[in-house]
C-alpha cells in the first residue's frame, strides 16, 4: 500500500521495496507515436529488449512477442535499433489514434 | 579516571574521534581545520584506529563521500570550516534529508571576500537551515565533550540526523588549553556500536536512497523532517545526562551564568562567552545584576526554554559573530522570535562583533553592559543593530 500522509513515509525517503518501478506506468507519458511489431520481420535478436529504457518489450520463451504499452513512453529507441530481416524492420513507429 | 592534558582544540576533537573510531572519514584540508584532520590521519597511519580515510578533491566531494559511506551503513565523521563548509552546502541538505547521522567538526571561520582565515560564525550560520543539528562549544573541553555526545545524538533511533560540532577557529582550534580527557573504554561504551537502520550494503534487503520526489510528496517529506527536529532537544538532554554520569560534566541546551536574578544580560556564543563571563563578574562586584546566556543547541532552536531563561531581564544584548547583511544577526533573530510571544519582554539590542577573528575584549563586553544598564533605566533603545569593536 502506498503511504498517504507525512507520518507514513520512510525516514530519508529510502525505498525499501526493490523493483517498485513497476508501479510507475510510464506509458501514460506517451504522446504521439507508438511502436508496432511485425513478427515476420523479427529475428529475435533482442536488441529492442536490451535497449528499451523501461520494460515495454514482452519476451516469452526467448522470443519477442510484442509490447506492453503501459510501460512504453513512445521514445522510439526500439524501432531505431531494430535491424529487422532482409532490409525490413520488425518495429516501426506509428501515430497513435486516441 | 581523567587524563589531564594541554592540547589545542583541534587536537582535543581528533582525540575524541580516535576514541570513537569511526568506520569512514572523508575530509579535505582547510585552515584552521587542517590540524584536526592531520592529527586524525596520523592515528589512521599509525594503526590507532580502523577508520578508512577517503582523501577527496574538495569539500563537496568530502561530504558526498560521507553521504555514500553513511548510506552504506558506516559510522562517519568529518571536519571542515569556513569556505569548505560553504562548498559542502548542497550535500549538507542531502545528508540531513537522507537522515544520515554524520558527525562533523566545524572549526568556525569567516567567509570570503575579502579572504580571511580567522574565526567567526558566518560559516555555520550559513548552514543553519540545512537540517543539521548544531552544537556550539566555548573551549576545547566543550568541543571534545560535544563531539562524543554528538555521535549518541546523531545515531539516536528517534532522530538519525547529522550533527555539527562548532568551535572558534584559531581562538580555540589553535590555542593550547587544559583538558580532562576520558579514558578510551568509557568513551567506547558511551557511544557503543553503531548499527545502521537501512544499510545499502545489506544485500539481502535491497533498497534505494535518493529518489526523485515531486509535487505529490516532497512537502510531506519536509514536514516529516521538521517533526524529527522537534524530538532533538529531549535526546540532547538525555545524552547530556548520561554524559554527566560518566564524566561529571553537566551540559544543557544552553549555559546560563549568573542569570537567575539578573536584570541585564548578554547572549553570546562560543569562546567570547568566556571573556564576557569575567565581565559579568566585575559588574556583579559593583552591585549590577548582570548575567549571561551561552547557547549550546542552536539547531533546532529551543525557543520556549530560551524565553523562560531570558523573560525576567529588563534588557538583553545579543552578540553575533556573523552578520546577515541587510538583516539582524542570526542569533538576535532567534532570541527576538523566542521573546516575542511573552506579554512582558526585555528590550533587545544586537551587536555585531569579532568578524574575521577581530578580538573580543573585556572592554567590549563592558561597554555593552553599560549600555544595557542605561536601557534598563530608561527603557529606550537608541540603535537596534550596531557593530562594536569597529574602527570608525
Amino acid at each position: 500500500m502506498k503511504p498517504e500522509g507525512w507520518r507514513d513515509l520512510t525516514p530519508g525517503a529510502v525505498i525499501l521495496d526493490a523493483g517498485n518501478a513497476r508501479e510507475v506506468k510510464t506509458g501514460t507519458w506517451r504522446t504521439v507515436d507508438k511502436p508496432v511489431f511485425k513478427e515476420e520481420h523479427c529475428s529475435n535478436c533482442m536488441l529492442c529488449w536490451l535497449f528499451c529504457p523501461d520494460m515495454a518489450v514482452i519476451v516469452k520463451d526467448g522470443k519477442m512477442v510484442g509490447f506492453d504499452y503501459e510501460y512504453c513512453k513512445g521514445c522510439g529507441i526500439c524501432a531505431f535499433e531494430c535491424p529487422g530481416k532482409k532490409g525490413q524492420k520488425a518495429i516501426f513507429m506509428e501515430e497513435e489514434k486516441k | 579516571m581523567a587524563r589531564v592534558a594541554a592540547v589545542t582544540g583541534n587536537e582535543a576533537v581528533a582525540e575524541a574521534l580516535r576514541q570513537i573510531n569511526p568506520d569512514v572519514c572523508a575530509a579535505y584540508p582547510i585552515t584552521p581545520q587542517t590540524e584536526l584532520m592531520q592529527r586524525f590521519s596520523s592515528f589512521v597511519a599509525n594503526g590507532k584506529v580502523d577508520t578508512e580515510i577517503i582523501l577527496v578533491e574538495s569539500e563537496h566531494s568530502a561530504m558526498s563521500a560521507c553521504v555514500g559511506a553513511a548510506a552504506a551503513g558506516g559510522r562517519v565523521a568529518t571536519a571542515t570550516c569556513g569556505p569548505g563548509l560553504a562548498l559542502m552546502w548542497e550535500m549538507l541538505y542531502v545528508a540531513s534529508g537522507m537522515r544520515l547521522p554524520i558527525v562533523m567538526a566545524v572549526v568556525n571561520r569567516s567567509l570570503s571576500a575579502p579572504l580571511n582565515i580567522h574565526g567567526d560564525h558566518s560559516d555555520a550560520m550559513g548552514a543553519r537551515d540545512s537540517g543539521w543539528i548544531q552544537l556550539w562549544s566555548e573551549n576545547a573541553q566543550e568541543a571534545y565533550d560535544n563531539t562524543i555526545q554528538a555521535f549518541r545524538i546523531a545515531e539516536h533511533l528517534d532522530i538519525r540526523l547529522p550533527v555539527m560540532v562548532c568551535m572558534d577557529g584559531f581562538i580555540i582550534s589553535h590555542s593550547i588549553a587544559r583538558i580532562d580527557y576520558l579514558e578510551d573504554d568509557p568513551v567506547k561504551n558511551f557511544v557503543a556500536d553503531y548499527k545502521s537502520v537501512y544499510p545499502l550494503l545489506d544485500l539481502d534487503n535491497p533498497k534505494s536512497f535518493g529518489p526523485l520526489i515531486l509535487t505529490d510528496k516532497y512537502h510531506e517529506y519536509k514536514r516529516a523532517q521538521h517533526e524529527v527536529m522537534t524530538r532533538v532537544k529531549d535526546v540532547v538532554l538525555t545524552v547530556a545526562s548520561d554524559f554527566e554520569k560518566m564524566s561529571g560534566r553537566k551540559y544543557e541546551l544552553f549555559e546560563t551564568y549568573r542569570l537567575d536574578d539578573a536584570e541585564i544580560g548578554i547572549v553570546i556564543l562560543n569562546s567570547a562567552a568566556g571573556t564576557a563571563k569575567d565581565v559579568v563578574d566585575s559588574f556583579r562586584e559593583r552591585g549590577v545584576k548582570a548575567g549571561l546566556l551561552k547557547p549550546r543547541l542552536f539547531r533546532p532552536f529551543p525557543y520556549e526554554e530560551y524565553a523562560q531563561a531570558l523573560q525576567r531581564l529588563k534588557a538583553v544584548a545579543v552578540l553575533d559573530r556573523s552578520d546577515s547583511f541587510g538583516g539582524y544577526g542570526p542569533v538576535f533573530m532567534e532570541i527576538c522570535s523566542a521573546l516575542y510571544p511573552l506579554a512582558q519582554r526585555p528590550a533587545a539590542v544586537n551587536k555585531i562583533y569579532g568578524l574575521g577573528g577581530r578580538d573580543f575584549l573585556p572592554q567590549h563586553a563592558a561597554e555593552v553592559f553599560a549600555e544595557l544598564e542605561e536601557i534598563a533605566r530608561t527603557g529606550r533603545v537608541k540603535t537596534t543593530k550596531e557593530y562594536i569593536g569597529v574602527k570608525e
